[in-house]
């Protein structure tokens, strides 16, 4: 192992955490909606692609045409019922609805798939990769994910940025009344924002289940990484997203080069540095992502 | 026969909590004239305005647009029905450019003469600061994007709250010089003012709230000074 | 700050006393009854009625956190955890396990301080991912000590020579005084300045501010205590056990348990954690046998208490005028005439 692979590897890495951040970030910020099933959601998504895909056999990357989709269906359905509802009431409410359904949906997979892990059947792509020298192996499908991650951001941006949608889901955004006394159905443009949300929710449990095992209870951790990615970026800045996810990325990455078990406990703790140092623009901003 | 009135608001009722805010008000305004509610900080006449436009939910009463109840129309609806309200304190969406903030006025358009282009030539300082976002502009200036967002759509009825408050007075002088540009593209303007003198200098009717009532009533011409700052004020023998 | 006498007007604010001396009788009466248990029935009952100590401990210090001081938080499992390693760090150093408890749970009433600072600092949604993350922070930093067992974790010291009847009978004495001393604490503390405090930056945060609550001392206070608190329990449920294993305390289905114990029985009193706890803990026997499904159930009932049912179990029971612990106030007029405030309102906030 050498220092190089570790830092390839970790924006690598960083990639998939953007990815799972995005959806958190976009929720939040136009939604007001702090999911604690986000994780648990994408991992979700994994399991509907082993559900619905013919056989274990059949190339997993066919359910990138469906279960992102689905989700987005999914998502516009769940936020124009339940959290909307939750989201009248207050805030909190709608965080521990989010537990209450991310309890729901861990064991209900627990009950319908077991505790066993389960992984995708991706071909050839699990193990091809390029070399750029001895040390240094770049996997197709990790580079794949990271270059996914960086064109779902760079379609959303332009998308908030440039159509008329998105730029009326940055005013409800902004200020909810406001876009609805200029016309906007903000109902509607909020289930529109959860929709883009769980999509990509659903993408980032596809990648996840590419790049390694996942089980019911997988999603606990996959929200924390998400959660700390959006943190260490700048909450509401979907760039930063990105930047934030290729940091705990490294972190984890360069904790594990140190001594595999301090991984994750390393991007943990690069994340309360940077709430204890850097809180500046901690406080979430409603502002759009 | 008479014509039937652009608004109508039959004895209205709204309340904030255990406070009635607004209580038994009623008015009709023809097309194409300006009504003008004045009244003391508190009277509840930024409360009736976002009752009419469907912000706030009446307890009792209700709301006719040409001649159509619109009081269970959800707030966006009735901009698509051509009612539409300028809030106090302007509202912009201060991320959002001075372009997008126009853009977002479009979601429910109505055809009509009005468009982003004519709003740019209304005010022609905005094509140069077009993608400036909103949240930089002086107060002046959010409040004729405020008023531009409005337009955009088209209504048949504009709802002005405070449209003066915390502006220089030569802004406010500006801003009331668009008043007849609208009214002779058949507009209908209801406003709120706290300034009486500006309100009755264009106003064809005006109303008086005090503490959530109508306390007076009538054509600016044939009120004098001293009955309508007793209104203003509550004070004995307003003709309550 | 002072209630408002309000002499000018005649008018008076008084505690619900004599309704308070009817709490304290019959709740002495029920504590003493309960503290007889372990004479007359078997150590099965015994220990059950421990776990559910446990569960009323952690439901009321939640409760503490979100119903009255907005602090909805998913990491509490980090000082349950922190207390059962105190526990066991003190019985490797000598020290008897059930002299350990208190100071269990000042150890983590210390350690919440620091980590208050930094969860502060995060708002709403943000702050309840940010204490999950502490706790998973406390759990990867404690399991890398060998001496406390690593990932396997260890059995607790300390406590080889007592008979098995008279263990199980101490253990059940101390968890029934953790709980009977939380829930006098959660009382004294809500009937404190403080707790008048929270209940006015629970109903408007600003108006409370501005009439001079300090807002994030009586915040801060209230997280101190729940962390306490959570940290006795964890103490308790290591005696119980007699081993302590990383995965299971500082696992996040305890916030799971709070967070449903809570909702089922009302946010916001007293009374609602005691009720949920009940209810929580037979629906959690009855669905013994149905494996995960019992979690699926009591989080889709959760779900929708929470959203319609927005008082719990005890807001229903409210509605026929039942209360057991007064937190409230009599509005006494000039004539002698008693007005209660609305059910439904909460209490008056302070003013100077």
């Amino acid at each position: 192992m050498n220092w190089v692979n570790a830092v390839v590897q970790g924006l690598l890495l960083g990639g998939l955490f953007a990815l799972f951040a995005c959806g958190l970030s976009l929720l939040f910020g136009v939604v007001g909606v702090i999911n604690l099933a986000h994780g648990d959601f994408a991992v979700l998504g994994a399991y509907v692609a082993v559900l619905l895909l013919p056989s274990t056999a059949t190339n997993a990357l066919w359910a990138l045409l469906f279960v992102p989709p689905l989700f987005g269906f999914f998502g516009y359905l769940l936020q124009r019922t339940l959290l909307q509802r939750s989201l009248e009431i207050s805030p909190l409410t709608t965080l521990l609805v989010t537990f209450g359904l991310s309890v729901v949906v861990q064991n209900g997979l627990l009950e319908a798939f077991s505790a066993d892990s389960h992984s995708f059947n991706v071909g050839s792509l699990v193990t091809s990769s390029f070399k750029v020298d001895e040390q240094l192996q770049v996997s197709y499908l990790r580079l794949g994910v990271l270059l996914v991650a960086i064109a779902v951001l760079s379609v959303l941006s332009l998308f908030l940025a440039r159509s008329r949608t998105g730029i009326q889901i940055r005013a409800v955004a902004d200020d909810r009344e406001a876009a609805q006394m200029s016309g906007v159905n903000t109902r509607h443009i909020v289930g529109v924002a959860a929709a883009i949300a769980f999509a990509t929710v659903a993408l980032a449990g596809l990648a996840y289940g590419m790049t390694a095992q996942f089980a019911p209870y997988s999603g606990s951790a996959l929200l924390l990484f998400a959660f700390e990615a959006v943190v260490i970026g700048g909450i509401g800045s979907l760039w930063g997203t990105l930047g934030g996810g290729l940091i705990l990325g490294l972190a984890q990455s360069i904790g594990f080069q140190i001594d595999p078990s301090l991984g994750v406990l390393a991007g943990h703790l690069v994340f309360l540095g940077v709430l204890a140092f850097r809180p500046t623009g901690l406080v979430p901003a409603r502002a759009a992502a | 026969m008479t014509a039937v009135p652009a608004l109508e608001v039959r004895a209205l009722t709204a309340r904030h909590g255990q406070l009635t805010a607004v209580d038994g008000v009623g008015f009709s305004v023809p097309a194409g004239s300006v009504f003008a509610l004045v009244g003391a900080n508190g009277a509840g006449k930024s409360t009736l305005l976002r009752t009419i436009a469907g912000l706030h939910r009446p307890v009792a009463g209700s709301v006719h647009l040409h001649g159509d109840d619109v009081t269970a129309t959800g707030p966006e609806r009735r901009v698509g029905r051509g009612l539409v309200l300028v809030p106090e304190g302007r509202r912009l969406f201060p991320s959002l450019s001075v372009h997008e903030n126009l853009r977002v006025g479009l979601a429910r358009r109505r055809p009509g003469q009005w468009d982003i282009d004519r709003v740019l030539d209304l005010f022609p300082w905005m094509k140069e600061r077009r993608n400036q976002p909103a949240g930089q502009l002086s107060g002046g200036e959010q409040q004729a994007v405020a008023i531009g967002r409005a337009l955009v759509a088209n209504p048949s009825v504009l709802l002005l709250d405070e449209i003066s408050l915390g502006l220089a007075p030569v802004v406010v002088q500006r801003i009331y010089g668009l008043l007849p540009a609208l009214l002779t593209t058949g507009m209908t303007v209801v406003l709120v003012e706290q300034d009486v003198s500006q309100a009755l200098a264009v106003a064809d009717q005006v109303q008086c709230l005090l503490e959530g009532r109508t306390v007076l009533d009538g054509v600016p011409a044939q009120l004098t000074g001293p009955q309508i700052e007793a209104a203003y004020f509550g004070l004995a023998g307003a003709g309550r | 700050m002072t209630a408002p006498t309000g002499a000018s007007t005649g008018y008076r604010v008084r505690r619900l006393r004599r309704s308070a001396l009817w709490t304290a009788l019959p709740s002495a009466g029920v504590v003493a009854l309960l503290a007889y248990v372990p004479y007359v029935l078997e150590r099965k009952v015994t220990d059950t009625l421990v776990d559910f100590f446990i569960l009323l401990v952690l439901a009321t210090t939640w409760n503490m956190l979100a119903g009255f001081a907005g602090l909805v938080s998913v990491g509490q499992q980090a000082y349950i955890g922190v207390g059962a390693y105190a526990v066991l760090v003190l019985a490797q150093q000598g020290v008897n396990p059930f002299a350990a408890i208190p100071l269990a749970a000042l150890v983590c009433a210390a350690v919440s301080l620091p980590v208050s600072w930094l969860v502060f600092r995060l708002r709403g949604g943000y702050f309840a991912i940010g204490t999950w993350v502490v706790a998973e922070v406390f759990a990867l930093l404690v399991i890398r000590f060998e001496s406390l067992g690593g990932g396997t974790g260890a059995n607790l010291p300390g406590l080889d020579g007592f008979d098995a009847v008279l263990l199980g009978a101490m253990t059940y004495w101390a968890a029934l005084s953790v709980a009977v001393l939380t829930l006098l604490g959660a009382y004294l503390l809500l009937r404190s300045r403080t707790g008048l405090a929270l209940t006015a930056v629970r109903d408007n945060e600003l108006a409370a501010r501005s009439v001079g609550v300090r807002v994030p001392r009586a915040k801060r206070m209230v997280y101190l205590a729940a962390a306490a608190g959570a940290g006795a329990a964890g103490a308790v449920l290591v005696i119980t056990q007699l081993n302590v294993q990383p995965g299971n305390v500082f696992s996040v289905k305890w916030s799971a348990y709070m967070v449903f114990v809570v909702l089922i029985g009302g946010v916001g009193s007293l009374e609602g954690p005691i009720l949920g706890a009940i209810v929580f803990f037979v629906l959690q026997r009855a669905l013994a046998d149905y494996g995960a499904w019992y979690l699926i159930v009591l989080g889709a009932v959760a779900v929708v208490m929470a959203v319609w049912v927005r008082r719990g179990l005890w807001g229903l029971l409210e509605r026929f005028d039942v209360r057991v612990f007064p937190t409230g106030f009599w509005l006494q007029a000039p004539g002698g005439d008693v007005a209660r405030p609305p059910r439904d309102d909460p209490p008056p906030a302070p003013r100077h």
